[in-house]
């Protein structure tokens, strides 16, 4: 079966700094990826280039088959608005500060963009936005402004917000970063759940190494624009091959998790 | 024919060329309008703003009024309250002077804001370090408050220059001979306003155009090492 | 004739006066939002046009326009009677100036709330009506403030080109009475009222659109 996402040879500059080189990566139809990697690696710049946020300047990337470069397109993403359009019907992202539109209501958050974009009947679009809202927890918030929300729930709803859409592809750039410990919780719940939906393929950017080993099929290690080491949860983070993962894991795990260890004891 | 030039009217770009050097004369006017006005400003406007934070209420409350009322009204009517009222009470001046005193006059009440502003930003903490280094008063003022405000008035200050600059024009209905009044003249005398008029206009724009470039460049080299300016 | 006498003709420049005003500010905002969008737009030539006309009425004085558009405009065929001339020259002003505060208010959403919107796939347009433009109206209110009083303030010129503002009745009582002190004094309090009134109805309009939860914390924050 073919690969929903393929990247071959992308290359990404920002000016002089070159952040992705020759980058290869394939995801399957609905696997679920965790990217794993120091800051700086590069990791929101692949999600980004995803979601048509980012230009990228050499190589090919293609979706379920469709390249995000036109032959003859033209402007820093070699394409057509109308084509960066057609590709971001089926790819969505949830971000790390959530981005939710602080002038609408909850339910039109999530409601906005399958009328105003998929061209969906109001009511049918709020009876599916409430139904996402209950999934996600919150269809008694469904009046409340973002600002009213804490972030775990601003989050949730900027998931809804991102499910309306009926992507394929869902990208999570570190979504629970931004959040108080105590909120992460509901908000890993929610992509939890959501890593049962066969259909839908999972991108997600995350420093919660036993959330990565719990969801997902396949964990990649990035490393300055390359990924150094990638398998199956299990193995990855029990037997890694590369020092520099290595290096990586026991400083994630290896320093936070005694510190938290003798904080509980002390407690 | 004036100030011992005569144009030429046969075209109007000979038009425009011959009147040039009156137009000359008036742009002079315009300056030292623009910058006498400016010089009130900068000293009154300081006045106003100390005053302003005097400990006795009434001094700061008029003050405060006194502001807020000057800029809520129209230079125009600012200027002809003083060419009218200031005789009656035998302050005879001319009308040059009477316009740039109601320009520094109007500006004075934007500038105090300016320096409010700029005393107000500098935190309180830094108030309380002088005195507990048991600095005067003036100490305080000049090596504490007003090094860390210079960076913060300065651009404000200078687009205020550039505003007056724009405003001096005003001048002209109290009979003053700057640019427009002159134009105005050679305007009424050939029975065409459209070329004086225009070439006003031409003057000023890139005048002003390189005064707020001049003022951009000037807030970019001055010194902000340290001082946190938002 | 005593000081109450004077009151019935500065009336009815103030009433002249205020209509001017409203009419101009209306007006400005419009042009406001016209060439500030164009401003931000990618399109080159209208953010040129809207360049070109921002750049000439802010860097020349009001009142060259002003006697521009009125003794040397109808030169070349083309002119309007003196209140139309004030209210458009006005109008033109106050939008050059407003235009600079609507592509700052813009320019000042949030990067990240663009790219929410790109990632639900909202067009270009459809983003700058219901995402930038509501959340930066509310940066452009304190701005456009300052111009509603700065129209009210440059509206004392239109005199000069013979309307019968409050500024003209004013010239037209000393000019009969002579009795300068008086007639400014009211004049000058005329305007600081009118003055007083629009920055209530600006914080009024303010304060209706910060109202609720959406905006709970004030532009300076
Ligand atoms: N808009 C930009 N302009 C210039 N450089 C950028 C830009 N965005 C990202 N970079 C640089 O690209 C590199 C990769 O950034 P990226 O955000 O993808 O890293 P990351 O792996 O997501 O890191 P983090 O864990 O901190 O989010 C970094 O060195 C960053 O400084
Ligand atoms: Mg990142």
């Amino acid at each position: 079966m073919n690969p929903i996402i393929r990247f071959e040879n992308v290359t990404k500059r920002f000016g002089a700094l070159t952040v992705l080189d020759n980058f290869n990566f394939e995801v399957q139809r609905g696997e679920k990826v965790t990217l794993i990697g120091p800051s700086g690696s590069g990791k929101s710049t692949v999600l980004r280039i995803l979601m048509t946020l980012e230009p990228f300047q050499d190589g090919h990337l293609e979706l379920d088959g469709t390249s995000y470069h036109e032959p003859n397109g033209r402007g820093p993403f070699k394409a057509s608005e109308k084509h960066l359009h057609k590709i971001r019907c089926s790819v969505g992202m949830v971000f790390q500060s959530f981005n939710l539109f602080p002038h609408m209501t909850v339910l039109r958050n999530v409601v906005e963009a399958p009328v105003a974009v998929l061209k969906m009947k109001r009511d049918e679009a709020e009876s599916r936005a409430i139904e996402l809202l209950r999934m996600v927890g919150l269809s008694d918030k469904k009046d409340q402004f973002p600002s009213q929300l804490s972030g775990g729930q601003q989050q949730r709803v900027a998931i809804a917000r991102a499910l309306a859409m009926r992507p394929r592809v869902l990208l999570f750039d570190e979504p629970t970063s931004a959040l108080d410990p105590q909120l992460v919780g509901e908000v890993l719940g929610v992509i939890r759940d959501l890593a049962h939906e066969h259909d839908l393929t999972m991108l997600l950017v995350t420093h919660e190494m036993r959330f990565a080993r719990e969801v997902s099929d396949r964990v990649c290690f990035f490393d300055k624009g390359r990924i150094v080491e990638q398998g199956d949860p299990e193995r990855f983070f029990s037997n890694p091959q590369q020092p520099r993962t290595r290096e990586f894991l026991s400083s994630i795990l290896g320093d936070q998790e005694p510190v938290r260890e003798s904080l509980r004891c002390a407690l | 024919m004036m100030y011992g030039y005569a144009w030429d009217t046969s075209t109007p770009l000979t038009f425009a060329l011959s009147i040039l050097p009156i137009l000359g004369i008036g742009l002079m006017v315009t300056l030292k309008a623009a910058a006498v006005g400016y010089a009130i400003a900068l000293v009154f406007g300081l006045v106003l703003a100390l005053l302003r934070r005097s400990r006795i209420k009434a001094i700061s409350w008029t003050v405060a009024c006194f502001t807020e009322f000057v800029r809520d009204t129209p230079l125009l009517v600012q200027l002809f309250f003083l060419y009218y009222v200031l005789p009656e009470f035998g302050i005879i001046l001319p009308a040059f002077m009477t316009g740039a005193l109601a320009l520094g006059l109007q500006y004075s009440a934007y500038t105090s804001e300016v320096y409010r502003g700029g005393i107000n930003a500098v935190p309180r903490g830094q108030w309380e370090a002088a005195t507990a280094l048991n600095l005067s008063r003036l100490q305080t003022y000049r090596d504490i408050v007003v090094p860390q405000m210079i960076p913060r008035i300065v651009p404000a200050l200078g687009n205020y220059l550039v505003s007056m600059l724009k405003e001096t024009p005003v001048l002209s209905v109290v009979t003053v001979l700057d640019m427009l009044g002159l134009a105005n003249m050679i305007g009424e005398r050939t029975f065409d306003y459209l070329v004086p008029l225009s070439m006003v206009g031409l003057i000023f724009l890139p005048m002003t155009l390189i005064c707020s470039a001049l003022i951009f460049a000037i807030e970019r080299a001055l010194p902000k090492s340290g001082i946190p300016l938002r | 004739m005593t000081w109450t006498q004077y009151l019935m003709p500065l009336l009815k420049g103030a009433q002249v006066t205020v209509t001017i005003s409203l009419a101009s500010i209306a007006i400005g905002a419009v042009l406001a939002f016209a060439a500030g969008i164009a401003r931000t737009s990618s399109n080159r030539f209208l953010s040129g046009i809207a360049f070109a006309y921002i750049v000439l009425f802010r860097g020349t004085p009001l009142l060259v326009q002003l006697f521009w558009f009125y003794y040397a405009l109808p030169l070349i065929g083309i002119s309007f009677d003196p209140v139309t001339t004030g209210i458009m020259v006005l109008s033109l002003l106050t939008g050059a100036f407003g235009a600079e505060v609507v592509r700052g208010a813009l320019l000042s959403v949030p990067p990240s709330q663009l790219e929410a919107a790109r990632a639900l796939n909202f067009s270009k347009t459809y983003t700058l009506w219901h995402i930038s433009m509501p959340q930066a109206v509310i940066e452009m209110m304190p701005a456009f403030g300052n111009l509603a009083i700065q129209n009210l303030k440059d509206t004392a010129l239109v005199s000069l080109i013979s309307i019968a503002d409050l500024t003209f009745q004013a010239q037209s009582l000393r000019n009969i009475t002579l009795d300068s002190a008086t007639v400014y004094t009211l004049t000058l309090i005329g305007y600081f009222l009118i003055a007083l009134c629009l920055m209530f109805a600006m914080r009024f309009i303010e304060m209706k659109l910060r109202r609720g939860p959406a905006f709970p914390r004030s532009a300076h924050s």
